[in-house]
Protein backbone atom coordinates (compact mmCIF):
# COMPACT_ATOMS: atom_id res chain seq x y z
CA UNK A 1 0.00 0.00 0.00
CA UNK A 2 1.58 3.30 -0.99
CA UNK A 3 1.08 6.67 0.67
CA UNK A 4 -1.86 7.80 -1.46
CA UNK A 5 -3.65 4.47 -0.98
CA UNK A 6 -3.03 4.56 2.76
CA UNK A 7 -4.56 8.02 3.20
CA UNK A 8 -7.42 7.17 0.88
CA UNK A 9 -8.07 4.10 3.05
CA UNK A 10 -7.78 6.22 6.22
CA UNK A 11 -10.51 8.48 4.88
CA UNK A 12 -12.79 5.63 3.82
CA UNK A 13 -12.31 3.53 6.92
CA UNK A 14 -12.00 6.14 9.66
CA UNK A 15 -13.15 9.43 8.14
CA UNK A 16 -9.79 11.07 8.81
CA UNK A 17 -9.42 13.01 5.60
CA UNK A 18 -5.90 14.10 4.66
CA UNK A 19 -6.99 14.91 1.11
CA UNK A 20 -3.65 16.53 0.19
CA UNK A 21 -1.95 13.12 0.29
CA UNK A 22 -4.21 11.31 -2.16
CA UNK A 23 -6.06 13.96 -4.17
CA UNK A 24 -3.67 15.36 -6.82
CA UNK A 25 -5.69 18.60 -7.13
CA UNK A 26 -5.50 19.36 -3.41
CA UNK A 27 -1.89 18.26 -3.30
CA UNK A 28 -0.92 20.66 -6.07
CA UNK A 29 -2.78 23.52 -4.42
CA UNK A 30 -1.06 22.81 -1.13
CA UNK A 31 2.38 22.56 -2.74
CA UNK A 32 1.78 25.79 -4.67
CA UNK A 33 0.89 27.47 -1.36
CA UNK A 34 3.98 26.04 0.30
CA UNK A 35 6.13 27.29 -2.56
CA UNK A 36 4.59 30.79 -2.31
CA UNK A 37 5.25 30.89 1.43
CA UNK A 38 8.86 29.78 0.92
CA UNK A 39 9.41 32.35 -1.85
CA UNK A 40 7.78 35.11 0.21
CA UNK A 41 9.88 34.20 3.25
CA UNK A 42 13.19 34.01 1.39
CA UNK A 43 12.68 37.29 -0.49
CA UNK A 44 11.56 39.09 2.69
CA UNK A 45 14.46 37.67 4.71
CA UNK A 46 17.02 38.92 2.18
CA UNK A 47 15.32 42.32 1.73
CA UNK A 48 14.88 42.87 5.46
CA UNK A 49 18.53 42.02 6.17
CA UNK A 50 19.59 44.49 3.48
CA UNK A 51 17.27 47.12 4.98
CA UNK A 52 18.66 46.40 8.44
CA UNK A 53 22.25 46.88 7.30
CA UNK A 54 21.50 50.11 5.45
CA UNK A 55 19.31 51.40 8.32
CA UNK A 56 21.89 50.63 10.97
CA UNK A 57 24.46 52.51 8.94
CA UNK A 58 22.05 55.44 8.49
CA UNK A 59 21.39 55.56 12.23
CA UNK A 60 25.03 56.35 12.84
CA UNK A 61 25.33 58.78 9.91
CA UNK A 62 26.80 62.26 10.33
CA UNK A 63 23.75 64.01 8.85
CA UNK A 64 21.04 64.63 11.43
CA UNK A 65 18.34 64.35 8.75
CA UNK A 66 19.43 60.86 7.70
CA UNK A 67 19.56 59.79 11.35
CA UNK A 68 16.08 61.18 12.02
CA UNK A 69 14.63 59.45 8.95
CA UNK A 70 16.13 56.11 9.97
CA UNK A 71 14.92 56.52 13.55
CA UNK A 72 11.43 57.54 12.42
CA UNK A 73 11.18 54.54 10.10
CA UNK A 74 12.20 52.16 12.87
CA UNK A 75 9.83 53.59 15.47
CA UNK A 76 6.80 53.75 13.18
CA UNK A 77 7.17 50.23 11.83
CA UNK A 78 8.00 48.68 15.19
CA UNK A 79 5.08 50.23 17.02
CA UNK A 80 2.18 49.69 14.63
CA UNK A 81 0.44 46.40 13.80
CA UNK A 82 1.91 44.61 10.77
CA UNK A 83 -1.59 43.69 9.59
CA UNK A 84 -2.65 47.35 9.52
CA UNK A 85 0.59 48.23 7.73
CA UNK A 86 -0.21 45.60 5.14
CA UNK A 87 -3.80 46.87 4.78
CA UNK A 88 -2.50 50.41 4.49
CA UNK A 89 -0.08 49.49 1.70
CA UNK A 90 -2.42 47.20 -0.20
CA UNK A 91 -5.77 48.93 0.18
CA UNK A 92 -4.75 52.57 0.58
CA UNK A 93 -1.28 53.31 -0.71
CA UNK A 94 -1.68 51.12 -3.81
CA UNK A 95 -4.58 53.28 -5.00
CA UNK A 96 -2.21 56.23 -5.37
CA UNK A 97 -0.04 54.36 -7.85
CA UNK A 98 -0.83 54.25 -11.59
CA UNK A 99 -2.21 51.04 -13.10
CA UNK A 100 -0.66 49.22 -16.02
CA UNK A 101 -2.19 47.46 -19.02
CA UNK A 102 -2.21 43.70 -18.53
CA UNK A 103 -1.96 41.01 -21.23
CA UNK A 104 -5.74 40.93 -21.70
CA UNK A 105 -5.87 44.67 -22.38
CA UNK A 106 -7.46 45.45 -19.02
CA UNK A 107 -6.11 47.55 -16.17
CA UNK A 108 -3.94 45.78 -13.64
CA UNK A 109 -2.35 47.22 -10.50
CA UNK A 110 1.30 48.13 -10.81
CA UNK A 111 2.27 45.93 -7.86
CA UNK A 112 0.54 42.61 -7.18
CA UNK A 113 -0.68 41.49 -3.76
CA UNK A 114 2.42 39.30 -3.54
CA UNK A 115 4.55 42.36 -4.25
CA UNK A 116 2.83 44.38 -1.53
CA UNK A 117 3.25 41.52 0.92
CA UNK A 118 6.98 41.48 0.14
CA UNK A 119 7.26 45.26 0.57
CA UNK A 120 5.21 45.37 3.76
CA UNK A 121 6.88 42.44 5.54
CA UNK A 122 10.36 43.52 4.48
CA UNK A 123 9.79 46.98 5.92
CA UNK A 124 8.32 45.51 9.12
CA UNK A 125 11.10 42.99 9.72
CA UNK A 126 13.68 45.47 8.46
CA UNK A 127 12.76 47.92 11.23
CA UNK A 128 13.55 45.25 13.82
CA UNK A 129 16.71 44.27 11.96
CA UNK A 130 17.97 47.87 12.11
CA UNK A 131 17.82 47.75 15.90
CA UNK A 132 19.36 44.28 15.97
CA UNK A 133 22.29 45.28 13.77
CA UNK A 134 22.75 48.46 15.78
CA UNK A 135 23.01 46.41 18.95
CA UNK A 136 25.70 44.36 17.22
CA UNK A 137 27.53 47.44 16.03
CA UNK A 138 27.48 48.93 19.51
CA UNK A 139 29.06 45.74 20.81
CA UNK A 140 32.11 46.17 18.54
CA UNK A 141 34.87 47.52 20.79
CA UNK A 142 35.70 51.18 20.25
CA UNK A 143 39.39 50.31 20.04
CA UNK A 144 38.73 48.10 17.00
CA UNK A 145 37.04 51.00 15.21
CA UNK A 146 39.87 53.33 16.16
CA UNK A 147 42.39 50.82 14.89
CA UNK A 148 40.53 50.66 11.56
CA UNK A 149 40.56 54.46 11.40
CA UNK A 150 44.26 54.53 12.16
CA UNK A 151 44.82 52.15 9.25
CA UNK A 152 43.22 54.73 6.95
CA UNK A 153 39.80 53.12 6.44
CA UNK A 154 37.03 55.50 5.41
CA UNK A 155 33.79 55.40 7.42
CA UNK A 156 32.15 53.19 4.80
CA UNK A 157 35.23 51.03 4.41
CA UNK A 158 35.55 50.44 8.14
CA UNK A 159 31.83 49.67 8.29
CA UNK A 160 32.01 47.15 5.46
CA UNK A 161 35.25 45.40 6.23
CA UNK A 162 35.66 45.67 10.00
CA UNK A 163 32.54 46.63 11.95
CA UNK A 164 29.80 44.76 10.08
CA UNK A 165 31.53 41.36 9.93
CA UNK A 166 32.04 41.51 13.72
CA UNK A 167 28.60 42.98 14.42
CA UNK A 168 26.77 40.30 12.40
CA UNK A 169 28.40 37.58 14.44
CA UNK A 170 27.33 39.21 17.68
CA UNK A 171 23.72 39.79 16.68
CA UNK A 172 23.07 36.48 14.90
CA UNK A 173 20.96 35.01 17.73
CA UNK A 174 18.69 38.06 17.80
CA UNK A 175 18.53 38.08 14.01
CA UNK A 176 17.61 34.42 14.11
CA UNK A 177 14.72 35.25 16.42
CA UNK A 178 13.45 38.03 14.20
CA UNK A 179 13.66 35.98 11.01
CA UNK A 180 11.64 33.20 12.64
CA UNK A 181 9.11 35.87 13.45
CA UNK A 182 9.18 37.06 9.84
CA UNK A 183 8.38 33.58 8.53
CA UNK A 184 5.43 33.45 10.93
CA UNK A 185 4.32 36.93 9.83
CA UNK A 186 4.03 35.78 6.19
CA UNK A 187 0.71 34.16 7.16
CA UNK A 188 -0.78 37.68 7.28
CA UNK A 189 -0.57 37.75 3.47
CA UNK A 190 -3.73 35.63 3.70
CA UNK A 191 -5.59 38.87 4.48
CA UNK A 192 -4.81 40.38 1.06
CA UNK A 193 -5.38 37.17 -0.86
CA UNK A 194 -1.83 36.06 -1.57
CA UNK A 195 -2.18 32.32 -2.27
CA UNK A 196 0.33 31.24 0.38
CA UNK A 197 0.19 28.20 2.62
CA UNK A 198 -2.56 29.36 4.98
CA UNK A 199 -4.67 30.59 2.07
CA UNK A 200 -4.28 27.30 0.19
CA UNK A 201 -5.11 25.34 3.34
CA UNK A 202 -8.18 27.47 3.98
CA UNK A 203 -9.34 26.85 0.41
CA UNK A 204 -8.91 23.12 0.84
CA UNK A 205 -10.64 22.89 4.21
CA UNK A 206 -13.59 24.97 3.10
CA UNK A 207 -14.13 22.73 0.07
CA UNK A 208 -13.24 19.29 1.45
CA UNK A 209 -14.48 20.14 4.97
CA UNK A 210 -11.45 18.66 6.72
CA UNK A 211 -10.66 21.59 9.00
CA UNK A 212 -9.20 19.49 11.79
CA UNK A 213 -6.83 17.54 9.56
CA UNK A 214 -5.67 20.54 7.53
CA UNK A 215 -5.14 22.61 10.68
CA UNK A 216 -2.76 20.02 12.04
CA UNK A 217 -0.98 19.67 8.69
CA UNK A 218 -0.64 23.45 8.63
CA UNK A 219 0.83 23.69 12.11
CA UNK A 220 3.28 20.87 11.47
CA UNK A 221 4.32 22.42 8.15
CA UNK A 222 5.02 25.82 9.69
CA UNK A 223 6.93 24.25 12.58
CA UNK A 224 8.98 22.33 10.02
CA UNK A 225 9.68 25.51 8.02
CA UNK A 226 10.78 27.36 11.15
CA UNK A 227 12.88 24.39 12.27
CA UNK A 228 14.63 24.40 8.87
CA UNK A 229 15.37 28.11 9.16
CA UNK A 230 16.65 27.75 12.73
CA UNK A 231 18.86 24.81 11.74
CA UNK A 232 20.31 26.79 8.83
CA UNK A 233 20.90 29.85 11.01
CA UNK A 234 22.56 27.77 13.73
CA UNK A 235 24.85 26.22 11.15
CA UNK A 236 25.71 29.67 9.84
CA UNK A 237 26.34 30.84 13.37
CA UNK A 238 28.78 28.01 13.98
CA UNK A 239 30.55 28.69 10.68
CA UNK A 240 30.95 32.38 11.50
CA UNK A 241 32.12 31.81 15.05
CA UNK A 242 35.11 33.93 16.04
CA UNK A 243 37.58 31.82 18.04
CA UNK A 244 37.96 33.16 21.56
CA UNK A 245 34.46 34.61 21.87
CA UNK A 246 31.61 32.98 23.78
CA UNK A 247 31.96 29.36 24.82
CA UNK B 1 29.01 40.51 24.94
CA UNK B 2 27.61 37.79 27.20
CA UNK B 3 24.26 39.49 27.42
CA UNK B 4 24.06 39.76 23.67
CA UNK B 5 24.70 36.10 23.12
CA UNK B 6 21.52 35.00 24.90
CA UNK B 7 18.81 37.16 23.36
CA UNK B 8 16.28 34.40 22.62
CA UNK B 9 15.14 34.91 26.17
CA UNK B 10 14.04 38.46 25.62
CA UNK B 11 11.40 38.17 22.94
CA UNK B 12 12.54 40.74 20.45
CA UNK B 13 16.19 41.20 21.19
CA UNK B 14 16.29 44.67 19.74
CA UNK B 15 14.22 46.79 22.05
CA UNK B 16 16.74 47.19 24.81
CA UNK B 17 19.15 48.91 22.47
CA UNK B 18 16.79 51.64 21.37
CA UNK B 19 18.50 54.95 21.49
CA UNK B 20 16.62 57.57 23.43
CA UNK B 21 15.01 60.22 21.28
CA UNK B 22 12.47 62.66 22.55
CA UNK B 23 9.19 60.75 22.37
CA UNK B 24 7.28 63.96 21.81
CA UNK B 25 9.33 64.59 18.69
CA UNK B 26 8.55 61.15 17.24
CA UNK B 27 4.89 61.57 18.05
CA UNK B 28 4.85 65.03 16.49
CA UNK B 29 6.39 63.62 13.32
CA UNK B 30 3.73 60.90 13.04
CA UNK B 31 0.91 63.37 13.65
CA UNK B 32 2.44 65.64 11.03
CA UNK B 33 2.49 62.86 8.41
CA UNK B 34 -1.13 62.05 9.26
CA UNK B 35 -2.29 65.68 8.94
CA UNK B 36 -0.26 66.18 5.77
CA UNK B 37 -1.91 63.16 4.16
CA UNK B 38 -5.33 64.44 5.20
CA UNK B 39 -4.54 67.88 3.79
CA UNK B 40 -3.21 66.38 0.59
CA UNK B 41 -6.32 64.22 0.23
CA UNK B 42 -8.37 67.33 0.85
CA UNK B 43 -6.61 69.27 -1.88
CA UNK B 44 -7.20 66.42 -4.34
CA UNK B 45 -10.91 66.09 -3.50
CA UNK B 46 -13.68 67.83 -5.45
CA UNK B 47 -15.08 70.89 -3.65
CA UNK B 48 -18.64 69.53 -3.34
CA UNK B 49 -17.66 66.71 -0.97
CA UNK B 50 -17.41 66.93 2.79
CA UNK B 51 -13.88 67.75 3.88
CA UNK B 52 -11.60 64.84 4.73
CA UNK B 53 -11.04 66.07 8.27
CA UNK B 54 -14.77 66.29 8.97
CA UNK B 55 -15.34 62.78 7.63
CA UNK B 56 -12.47 61.46 9.73
CA UNK B 57 -13.89 63.26 12.75
CA UNK B 58 -17.29 61.70 12.09
CA UNK B 59 -15.93 58.14 12.01
CA UNK B 60 -13.24 58.54 14.66
CA UNK B 61 -15.48 57.53 17.61
CA UNK B 62 -16.56 54.28 15.91
CA UNK B 63 -13.02 53.36 14.91
CA UNK B 64 -11.81 54.27 18.38
CA UNK B 65 -14.43 51.94 19.86
CA UNK B 66 -13.09 49.16 17.67
CA UNK B 67 -9.59 50.05 18.81
CA UNK B 68 -10.73 49.88 22.45
CA UNK B 69 -12.02 46.38 21.74
CA UNK B 70 -8.51 45.50 20.50
CA UNK B 71 -7.14 46.74 23.80
CA UNK B 72 -9.71 44.76 25.76
CA UNK B 73 -8.76 41.58 23.89
CA UNK B 74 -5.08 42.33 24.45
CA UNK B 75 -5.58 42.71 28.22
CA UNK B 76 -7.63 39.51 28.50
CA UNK B 77 -5.15 37.57 26.37
CA UNK B 78 -2.19 38.87 28.32
CA UNK B 79 -3.80 37.85 31.63
CA UNK B 80 -4.57 34.33 30.41
CA UNK B 81 -1.25 33.97 28.60
CA UNK B 82 0.73 35.14 31.63
CA UNK B 83 -0.96 32.72 34.03
CA UNK B 84 -0.44 29.78 31.66
CA UNK B 85 3.05 30.94 30.74
CA UNK B 86 4.23 31.21 34.35
CA UNK B 87 3.25 27.60 35.02
CA UNK B 88 4.83 26.44 31.78
CA UNK B 89 8.00 28.43 32.48
CA UNK B 90 8.32 27.05 36.00
CA UNK B 91 7.75 23.54 34.62
CA UNK B 92 10.78 24.16 32.41
CA UNK B 93 13.02 24.58 35.46
CA UNK B 94 11.40 21.72 37.35
CA UNK B 95 13.69 19.09 38.92
CA UNK B 96 11.75 16.35 37.10
CA UNK B 97 13.32 15.62 33.76
CA UNK B 98 10.10 14.38 32.11
CA UNK B 99 8.15 17.50 33.09
CA UNK B 100 11.04 19.70 31.97
CA UNK B 101 11.23 18.04 28.56
CA UNK B 102 7.47 18.16 28.02
CA UNK B 103 7.26 21.83 29.03
CA UNK B 104 10.18 22.63 26.74
CA UNK B 105 8.49 20.91 23.78
CA UNK B 106 5.17 22.69 24.42
CA UNK B 107 6.92 26.04 24.73
CA UNK B 108 8.88 25.61 21.51
CA UNK B 109 5.78 24.46 19.65
CA UNK B 110 3.68 27.46 20.62
CA UNK B 111 6.50 29.96 20.21
CA UNK B 112 7.30 28.83 16.70
CA UNK B 113 3.81 28.36 15.26
CA UNK B 114 2.39 31.42 13.47
CA UNK B 115 -0.08 33.48 15.52
CA UNK B 116 -2.64 33.52 12.74
CA UNK B 117 -2.59 29.74 12.36
CA UNK B 118 -3.06 29.27 16.11
CA UNK B 119 -5.88 31.80 16.00
CA UNK B 120 -7.59 29.90 13.17
CA UNK B 121 -7.00 26.72 15.11
CA UNK B 122 -8.79 28.04 18.18
CA UNK B 123 -11.60 29.63 16.18
CA UNK B 124 -12.37 26.54 14.11
CA UNK B 125 -11.56 23.68 16.48
CA UNK B 126 -12.99 24.95 19.79
CA UNK B 127 -16.67 24.08 20.22
CA UNK B 128 -19.42 26.70 20.42
CA UNK B 129 -20.05 25.76 24.00
CA UNK B 130 -18.47 23.62 26.68
CA UNK B 131 -21.24 22.04 28.74
CA UNK B 132 -23.59 24.83 29.70
CA UNK B 133 -20.98 27.57 29.16
CA UNK B 134 -21.19 29.27 25.76
CA UNK B 135 -17.93 30.17 24.05
CA UNK B 136 -18.44 33.44 22.14
CA UNK B 137 -16.05 34.01 19.26
CA UNK B 138 -14.15 36.79 21.04
CA UNK B 139 -13.39 34.37 23.89
CA UNK B 140 -12.13 31.81 21.40
CA UNK B 141 -9.93 34.51 19.90
CA UNK B 142 -8.55 35.34 23.35
CA UNK B 143 -7.74 31.66 23.90
CA UNK B 144 -6.17 31.38 20.44
CA UNK B 145 -3.97 34.45 20.91
CA UNK B 146 -2.98 33.45 24.44
CA UNK B 147 -1.31 30.25 23.17
CA UNK B 148 1.68 31.96 21.51
CA UNK B 149 1.76 34.49 24.36
CA UNK B 150 1.95 31.55 26.77
CA UNK B 151 4.96 30.14 24.92
CA UNK B 152 6.79 33.47 24.95
CA UNK B 153 6.00 34.20 28.60
CA UNK B 154 7.26 30.72 29.49
CA UNK B 155 10.60 31.61 27.91
CA UNK B 156 10.68 34.93 29.76
CA UNK B 157 10.00 33.18 33.08
CA UNK B 158 12.62 30.52 32.39
CA UNK B 159 15.15 33.17 31.38
CA UNK B 160 14.37 35.22 34.47
CA UNK B 161 14.75 32.27 36.84
CA UNK B 162 17.98 31.14 35.17
CA UNK B 163 19.41 34.66 35.37
CA UNK B 164 19.53 34.45 39.17
CA UNK B 165 23.01 33.31 40.31
CA UNK B 166 23.28 29.69 41.48
CA UNK B 167 24.66 30.99 44.77
CA UNK B 168 21.18 32.19 45.69
CA UNK B 169 19.79 28.67 45.31
CA UNK B 170 22.68 27.14 47.23
CA UNK B 171 22.59 29.57 50.12
CA UNK B 172 18.82 29.19 50.42
CA UNK B 173 19.26 25.43 50.50
CA UNK B 174 21.89 25.82 53.17
CA UNK B 175 19.32 27.77 55.21
CA UNK B 176 16.99 24.75 54.93
CA UNK B 177 14.38 26.32 52.67
CA UNK B 178 12.32 23.80 50.73
CA UNK B 179 12.45 23.95 46.93
CA UNK B 180 9.04 25.57 46.73
CA UNK B 181 10.04 28.14 49.34
CA UNK B 182 13.26 28.91 47.50
CA UNK B 183 11.38 29.45 44.27
CA UNK B 184 8.58 31.61 45.65
CA UNK B 185 10.40 33.48 48.41
CA UNK B 186 13.91 33.94 47.05
CA UNK B 187 14.27 33.35 43.33
CA UNK B 188 11.01 34.69 41.87
CA UNK B 189 10.96 38.02 43.78
CA UNK B 190 14.37 38.77 42.29
CA UNK B 191 13.55 37.39 38.86
CA UNK B 192 10.27 39.31 38.49
CA UNK B 193 12.16 42.57 38.23
CA UNK B 194 14.10 41.25 35.26
CA UNK B 195 11.03 39.71 33.67
CA UNK B 196 9.00 42.94 33.60
CA UNK B 197 10.68 44.61 30.58
CA UNK B 198 10.40 41.60 28.22
CA UNK B 199 6.89 41.04 29.54
CA UNK B 200 5.92 44.58 28.56
CA UNK B 201 7.60 44.07 25.20
CA UNK B 202 5.48 40.96 24.73
CA UNK B 203 2.40 42.95 25.63
CA UNK B 204 3.16 45.56 22.95
CA UNK B 205 3.67 42.79 20.38
CA UNK B 206 0.40 41.21 21.44
CA UNK B 207 -1.50 44.48 21.19
CA UNK B 208 -0.35 44.83 17.61
CA UNK B 209 -1.25 41.20 16.91
CA UNK B 210 -4.83 41.65 18.13
CA UNK B 211 -5.73 43.11 14.72
CA UNK B 212 -5.54 39.51 13.48
CA UNK B 213 -8.98 38.90 14.95
CA UNK B 214 -10.44 41.00 12.15
CA UNK B 215 -9.37 38.24 9.74
CA UNK B 216 -11.43 35.64 11.58
CA UNK B 217 -14.51 37.84 11.57
CA UNK B 218 -14.50 39.68 14.89
CA UNK B 219 -15.25 43.39 14.74
CA UNK B 220 -12.19 45.29 15.87
CA UNK B 221 -10.53 48.57 14.92
CA UNK B 222 -9.48 47.34 11.49
CA UNK B 223 -12.97 46.01 10.71
CA UNK B 224 -14.46 49.36 11.74
CA UNK B 225 -11.98 51.23 9.54
CA UNK B 226 -12.90 49.05 6.57
CA UNK B 227 -16.62 49.50 7.28
CA UNK B 228 -16.22 53.28 7.43
CA UNK B 229 -14.34 53.26 4.14
CA UNK B 230 -17.01 51.13 2.49
CA UNK B 231 -19.72 53.44 3.81
CA UNK B 232 -18.00 56.55 2.48
CA UNK B 233 -16.85 54.94 -0.80
CA UNK B 234 -14.23 57.62 -1.44
CA UNK B 235 -10.74 56.65 -2.56
CA UNK B 236 -9.19 59.84 -1.22
CA UNK B 237 -10.10 58.71 2.32
CA UNK B 238 -8.17 55.44 2.13
CA UNK B 239 -4.77 56.75 3.14
CA UNK B 240 -5.85 59.14 5.96
CA UNK B 241 -8.30 56.61 7.42
CA UNK B 242 -5.74 53.80 7.68
CA UNK B 243 -3.18 56.28 8.98
CA UNK B 244 -5.62 57.27 11.71
CA UNK B 245 -5.81 53.64 12.87
CA UNK B 246 -2.03 53.29 12.66
CA UNK B 247 -1.74 56.45 14.73
CA UNK B 248 -3.99 55.03 17.47
CA UNK B 249 -1.80 51.95 17.77
CA UNK B 250 1.37 54.00 17.65
CA UNK B 251 0.21 56.35 20.40
CA UNK B 252 -0.55 53.32 22.57
CA UNK B 253 2.45 51.11 21.79
CA UNK B 254 5.25 53.66 21.52
CA UNK B 255 5.09 54.80 25.16
CA UNK B 256 5.16 51.13 26.19
CA UNK B 257 8.30 50.63 24.11
CA UNK B 258 9.86 53.71 25.73
CA UNK B 259 8.94 52.59 29.23
CA UNK B 260 10.29 49.10 28.52
CA UNK B 261 13.54 50.64 27.44
CA UNK B 262 13.97 52.81 30.50
CA UNK B 263 13.10 49.92 32.82
CA UNK B 264 15.62 47.71 31.04
CA UNK B 265 18.24 50.36 31.56
CA UNK B 266 17.41 50.66 35.22
CA UNK B 267 17.41 46.91 35.83
CA UNK B 268 20.38 46.20 33.59
CA UNK B 269 23.04 43.97 35.10
CA UNK B 270 26.35 45.78 35.07
CA UNK B 271 29.07 43.66 33.54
Amino acid sequence: MDVAQFFSWLNDAHGINFSIFYDPFDRDRFLAGLWTTVALSVICILASIALGIVGAWAQGAKSAVVRAVAQGYVQVFRNTPPLVQLAFFYFAFATLLPTVRDSFGGQAPLISSFGWAVISFSLFAGAFNVEIFRSGIEAVPQSTIEAAEALGYTRLGAYRHVILPLAIRVCLPALNNNLVNLVKTTTLAYAIGVPELLYAAAQIWSEVLNVREMMNVLLVTYIALVALLVAAMNKWERMMRVPGFGQ
Amino acid sequence: MKVLLTPRIEGFGGSRWLKPIASTRALAAVVFVFLASAAWAQAAAPAAQASVMSVLWKWAPLIFQGFLFNLLVSVGTMALGTVLGVFLGLAQVSPYRGLRRAAWAITQFFRNAPWLVLLFYAMLILPFQIGPVALPSWLKAVIGLSLPVMGNIAEIVRGGVLSIPTGQWESAEALAFSRRQILWMIILPQAVKRMIPPWMNQYAILTMATTLISIVGIQDGLTMTRAALVAEARTDLLVPMYLMLLLMFFVYCYPIARATLSLERRFAVKI
